[in-house]
Parts: C-alpha cells; structure tokens; sequence
C-alpha cells in the first residue's frame, strides 16, 4: 500500500503523531502504541521515546485496543436512495462503530453492476474519509438473476471489486449461480450468497414456527435458507471457487456449513448482530422495526448461531446495516421495509452476545470482526495484527462502559434500530483509519483527506 | 380493556364479562324500542380496508342500538392503493374526534399496530386482520354455542363456561382469523377444541396450540364433538397447491350429506353446525347441512349484534370491574424499563 504523504499539506491531521498510553493489546497485557505516518511505528515501552514532542497523547488506561472492524455487508443507499442514507451519513455510522472498512452492498439505483457505478460509490468513499468504503458489486444485470454482470470490469476498475453480491435477491438459478463461482476465480473474487429460495418465501413476512402460526403472518422456513446453502457448497465444491454466505441464521445452516468445511470446501460465513440477540418472539408486537430479512428466528438458533461463530464455522459478523426511513417502517408489518441498521450498535451487541458470555476473548472478537472480513473481502492492510510497521487502522474500545441505544442520536440516517433502549455494553473511544483519528473520545473527529493522488486519478488508487 | 384486539391475550373472566353484557343486550334487542342510550355523543368508525358488509352492518347495527353516532369509512383496497398510509388514515380519524375505531384490514397486525403506535387515541376494535384474528366473530360463536350448552343443561347462559364442551374447528385454518380466535377463546372458556382440514391448511407450529389435530374429517366426528364449525374456503388456494381439487376437498373434508347423516347414526342428536359465513353451499358445506335443523348460521349473525353491543359499551362507557390482568401489556415496547433486562425474544 501506498500511504498518505501529500506533498505540502502539512495540517492535514494525518501528519499528527499520536501516543497511545498503556491500551490493552487485544484484551491482554497493555502496551504503548505510536501512529505515525499511517503506520503502527512502536509497539511496547519505547513508544514514548520515540515520539516527537508534538505527539498528541491518548490515555487508553481501561481500554482495548483491536483492529478497526471490517464489515463485509453494509447497505449505504447511494446513488439513488439518499434519504435513507448516503455514504457520508453510513460512513460517520461506521467510523463510530469501530469500523475502518466496510463494504457497500450493490442494491442501490442505480445498481451497482457497472464499472462506472463501483467506482462512483468508491469515490464517495474516499472523499468522505471516515472509514475505507469498498463497494461491492453486482453478480447479475440489475439484480435480475438473468444475466451475469459485467464482473471483470469491476474487478479491474479502480474499485478493485472482490466481492459480489445480489444481496436482497438470491442468485437462484443453479446455473447462473455456477457460472458466477467459476467466473470469479479469474480474479480472486468471491460470491456472497443471499441464500433464499424465492418459491418458499413468496410473501414470506417472518420466521415460520409456532410464532407466525399465532400471528398470521406468512412464514419463511429455514428450508428455504439452507435448501440454497446446501445447493451452493456442492456448486463451490464442483467447480472449486469460493463462496461467502451472507446472514446465516438457522441452526439448519450451521450444520450444513460445518458439514462442508470439513470436507474442504472454500466457504465462509457470516452472521448478523440481531440474529445473535433477538429473536422471533419480538415480532408479537407487529412492530415493523422487527421486520428483517432473513427473519428473526427462535432461541434455539440463536444459540446454535453463537457457538458456530465460536468455534469457526461462521467466520465473521456482518452488520447488514440497512437504513430506511421512519415512513417505510410507521405502517402495518406487512407493507413495512425489511431491515435494521446495525453500524453503531454492533459492537456492543457481539461483546453482549459472544464476550460476556464467554464464547469468545477479545482476539476471538478481532478476529471475526476484522481479521477474517478483510481476508474474504482481500483487504491486505486491514485486519492485520497490531505490531510495528502494520497499518494504523486499529480502535480503542472500553469495554466496561454501559450505554442505553437511543436511534435518535445515532449519526446514520435509519432509525430503525431493534435494540432501541436496550442497556448494551461496550464503547469505542477511537477509531485510527490509516493512521488518522476519524473517532476521539467516543465522538466523530475529522475525516482523513483522500489522497490527491487517488482523487484525480492520474495514480492507482492508495489500496490496490 | 382499552382496546379488543384478539382473543388471546383476553382472560376467562373479561371473555365471560363480554358474553354475560352480550345477554343483556340481547334482551335489549327483544324489546319494541331496541336502543339504548348508552354511548350517546360518542362516535363510532367503521374503518374497513376489505369489503365485508356482514360485519360492517353488524357493527353499525350495534353502535347505533346503544346511540353512538357512526362513521363508516371504507378504504376499499389497501390503504397504499390509495396512497394514504395507515398512519394519515388513522390520524384524520382522531383529528375527527372518533372515541372507538372498528377496523378490518387485510393485513395481519394492523389493528395492534394502530393500538399501540400512539397515532390516536380511540379505543381500537379489530374487525378482523389478516388471517391473524376476528375476535368478535369469536365471541359471536361463543356467545351461540354458550346458550346452546346451557338449554341443555336447564340453566340459564349468564356465567355459564363451556366446560366439558367438544368443538370440533374444520378446514382451511391457515388462513382463517376465525379459527385462530375460536381456538383461544372456546378454550379460555373451558371448551375442548379438535382441528381439522388437509395438512397443507394447518400452519406449521400448530402443534403448540391448545387442540388436537385431525387430517381425517371421519375420525375427528368419531371423537363426538358437541359442535362442528365448518370454516370458508377460498377456491383459489387450489391454485397454490393446497389441495388437487375442489372436489377432492369436498370429499375429505366438506360438510355433505353423508357426514349429516352420520351425525343422525352416531346418536349425536345435539350437535350443532356452524358456519361463520358466507357459505360456499355444496363446497364445504352441503345445503342440506346449512339449512337442517342443526345449523346455527342465523342464530350467529343475530348473536354478532348483541357481542358487538357489549364490546363496545365496555370499551367505551368506562368500564371499571376490569380485570387487571389484561392490562398488563405483552408488548414490550410498552415496557421501556425491562428492555434493560432480559424480555421475551432477546436472548439472555
């Protein structure tokens, strides 16, 4: 990678030193930690020697320092829906999160199945500032599951797509599905599967079990999730391509991904937040905010969710941050927009659900909420260890705080947060992106300025 | 009771209070002058997303014997064909001042969203919703089958529960609100309730209801069931694949002829029939079954007014023998306070 070295600027921020006092590395022993020039530069007691004297110094005295999160699966609404959200608002949502990177999901509208839309987003992306944007790109034409999408040209744009996806809409066609897996290995991509079978879910409003029994609401079994998983780890098998699959959420799935790592196949998981707390008893209330796609489930997957992102076999947590606004939620469940935000809470709710449960330590935590995203998402300068000479792209989080969720206040768009005036734990202090501060003290700082370099693009863009 | 917005959360004792007012009314509708001045200068709005003249009548017949002022508001379609939302539509109605909102809509939730969303004020009656509830239907079938079980006891309806009673529910219970809200009233009340129809019509997670399940017509009457409700259904499921055929349908599970008459062999002289309407003659039910001497039909529709009197004097004349325990609310987002805790559907 290229750093920031802007010739000239010499106030842009990133210039800054910055002196992290005694954070805990990962949540074990606490070390000194000096960003310089976009760069973890020291690691350990010589940190404060070797800072300059206008080093700012941070106080990180209680806090653990992780990786900046990578999200694989965030709905950012733009080009085309800038009411629910725009890059700018989703990527203030992500910096004060803790998220240094997340992927914008290819359902806006324009879709994004074109060189020209990818690189759009991307842009957006880089003049914002606030965390690394990295679209994601469509697998078909316009989402149509007809034609596959110009993925080549994605792939070579300056975007540098690796990961496509209809998220929304299943890739259905067997078929397509196969040519789409085959057709990425010619540049390291990755199909992230909405995994759905559309003929079991035609007007499918949520879980079907004893709840939508009660409520009359139209089920979507789990069948029709892990029917598609099952189908697509044969496929990647097959052709011996990779295959992400996007918001597991039966204990069904769980069984068939275990199933297929063990016999070798290159498929990865992901897990929302909600579905690791919440389940399908809130949707007695018939409030829409509950109304997500795939559904809230039962306890019991809930369960079989969390001891699958335990021991590895769901990889990672993806936010499926999906803002609407209020009037696509104030109106009767079924006519109500299917999705939660999830950027700003979704540390708490993993540290609520997996950390204090003690399912998993705080490297346990690094690991599926930026190590292994930014592999999938092949993101060589995020997720890496917090060592000397690594990319500065780390948070502080203090992980005794206690917070009330309140969608009110909250920097995205969406108010339709599920875990509002929920008592969650957890609070990240500073998010470093590239070595710049874009979070200080719980609150947005300033965004990094975008390389010129990368803006004009008279250069290869900073992360290719 | 603020709002009647399904039969389960309705405890034994509010379900009993409804039915024994229902008796008084009923009384009411014996005497030449049939209203009462009970709701004078409170108005009533029928707001109905889907046509149903019965139940809308039924609710405006009602309203009007206890001198409520009525306003029937039909939303044909659904309210976004109309390009008004739920929201606009039930604001203009408290903008109008209504004290009680009558609401059917094809949308399962619909009436507890309106309840609970705090866009208005009124007392809030659901008319049916969806295929999740069509609570004054159920007490309608109540209110019938509890004075049928008291004449052949000797004893007069009033506090009377259906202790003992076996009511057999048959058909297309997926998709029928009326079947959800029988099941939990009749068995709120006392009664035994069996469930029958091809499993393609019964929900999947019917197993934790209250009842027991028949895929046979036949073995479920050799159970000797006190009544036997025959529910609607809507010829275009078989289009979805439900059932192979209308005929075949009427074969298993239709009310004909032959199962009239085996009521006759069986012994089971009291057995009533019931039907909520609109009947599909010759589909789920025979002719000879509607209009035998067992068929209950009209005796419903006459009992829906004075259920429908009941239910909205109680909700709006200020009723204070409450039970306490219905105003306890299952929804939690009524609850800020313990959604710091652990409720219901987070897991711990």
């Amino acid at each position: 990678m290229t750093t920031d070295t802007t010739a000239g600027s010499t106030a842009t921020p990133s210039a800054t030193e910055y002196l992290i006092l005694g954070a805990s590395i990962l949540g074990g022993d606490a070390a000194d930690l000096l960003i310089r020039d976009g760069l973890i530069a020291v690691v350990g007691p010589e940190a404060a020697d070797a800072a300059s004297r206008g080093a700012v110094t941070i106080d990180a005295e209680g806090l653990v320092a992780l990786p900046g999160m990578v999200d694989l699966h965030t709905h950012l609404r733009e080009p085309g829906r800038e009411d629910a959200e725009t890059v700018e608002t989703g990527s203030r949502a992500a910096a004060l999160g803790g998220f240094t990177a997340i992927h914008a999901m290819a359902n806006s509208s324009p879709v994004a199945d074109t060189a020209g839309v990818v690189e759009q987003v991307y842009r957006l992306g880089l003049a914002s500032g606030w965390v690394e944007v990295r679209p994601v790109g469509a697998v078909t034409v316009g989402l149509g599951g007809q034609r596959l999408a110009e993925l080549g040209a994605m792939a070579e744009s300056r975007a540098s797509v690796r990961v496509f996806s209809d998220d929304g809409i299943c890739v259905h066609d067997p078929v397509l599905m196969r040519r789409a897996l085959e057709y990425v290995k010619a540049f390291d991509g990755v199909i992230a599967q909405h995994a759905q079978e559309p003929r079991l879910t035609e007007g499918a409003q949520m879980n079907e079990g004893e709840v939508s029994a009660v409520l009359g609401l139209t089920g979507w079994p789990a069948v029709a999730e892990e029917s598609i998983i099952a189908r697509d780890v044969l496929l990647a098998q097959h052709v011996g391509s990779r295959l992400h699959v996007c918001h597991v959420s039966t204990a069904g799935s769980v069984e068939i991904i275990r199933w297929a790592k063990a016999r070798g196949i290159d498929v990865t998981a992901e897990v929302t937040p909600h579905h690791l707390l919440l389940t399908d008893e809130l949707v007695r209330s018939y409030d829409p905010v509950y109304k997500v796609n795939p559904p809230l489930r039962t306890s019991d997957d809930v369960h079989a969710l969390r001891a699958a992102l335990a021991d590895g076999t769901i990889d990672v947590v993806g936010t499926d941050h999906a803002p609407h606004p209020s009037e696509h939620k104030e109106c009767e469940w079924a006519q109500a927009a299917m999705g939660m935000t999830g950027l700003e809470t979704a540390l708490s709710v993993v540290q609520h659900a997996m950390v204090e449960t003690g399912l998993l330590d705080w490297e346990g935590f690094a690991r599926v909420t930026s190590v292994a995203p930014a592999r999938i998402g092949r993101l060589e300068h995020q997720g890496r260890p917090l060592a000397a000479g690594e990319p500065a792209n780390l948070i502080l989080v203090d992980p005794a705080a206690r917070w009330t969720v309140d969608p009110s206040t909250m920097a995205t768009k969406g108010r339709n947060s599920p875990f509002r005036g929920l008592e969650l734990p957890g609070s990240v202090r500073a998010t470093f992106y590239a070595g710049h501060p874009t979070v200080l003290e719980g609150r947005l700082a300033t965004p990094r300025q975008a390389p010129a370099a990368s803006m004009t693009g008279e250069a290869p863009a900073w992360n290719i | 009771m603020k709002h009647l917005l399904s039969t389960q959360d309705l405890s034994a004792r509010n379900a009993l209070r409804l039915l024994n007012v229902a008796e008084e009314m009923a009384a009411v509708g014996q005497r030449e002058i049939k209203k009462l001045p009970a709701l004078r200068g409170r108005t009533v709005v029928n707001l109905f997303f889907e046509d149903s003249t019965r139940t809308r009548i039924s609710f405006e017949a009602a309203a009007k014997r206890l001198s409520a002022d009525v306003i029937n508001f039909a939303a044909k379609g659904s309210s976004v064909s109309k390009g008004e939302s739920l929201k606009d539509t039930a604001q203009t109605l408290e903008a109008m001042s209504a004290d009680a909102v009558v609401i059917r809509h094809p949308a399962s939730g619909a009436p507890a969203r309106l309840a609970a969303s705090g866009w208005i004020d009124a007392a809030v009656v659901n008319a049916g919703d969806g295929t999740h509830e069509h609570p004054t239907q159920a007490l309608l079938d109540a209110f019938t089958l509890r004075r049928h079980w008291a004449k052949l006891d000797g004893t007069p309806s009033a506090g009377t529960t259906l202790a003992g009673m076996k009511v057999l529910i048959v058909g297309d219970v997926l998709h029928s609100r009326v079947a959800r809200s029988n099941v939990w009233l009749l068995t709120t009340l006392g009664a035994e309730v069996l469930l029958a129809g091809p499993p393609t019509l019964l929900p999947v997670g019917v197993g934790a209801w209250p009842c027991t399940v028949y895929y046979n017509l036949d073995d479920a009457l050799a159970q000797r069931p006190d009544a036997v409700m025959m529910l609607r259904l809507q010829a275009e499921r078989m289009n979805a694949a439900f059932f192979p055929s209308t005929r075949e349908y009427s074969r298993r599970w239709g009310f004909d002829d032959g199962r009239l008459a085996l009521l006759d062999t069986m012994g089971l002289d009291d057995t009533v029939i019931m039907h909520p309407g609109p009947m599909n003659r010759g589909l789920e039910i025979s002719s000879a079954a509607a209009d035998s001497p067992r068929s209950t039909v009209l005796a419903q529709v006459r009992n829906g007014v004075s259920v429908r009197m009941a239910a909205l004097y109680l909700l709006l004349s200020g009723d204070s023998q409450d039970d306490p325990q219905d105003d306890q609310p299952e929804n939690q987002a009524d609850q800020p306070d313990q959604l710091a805790t652990t409720p219901e559907g987070r897991t711990p």
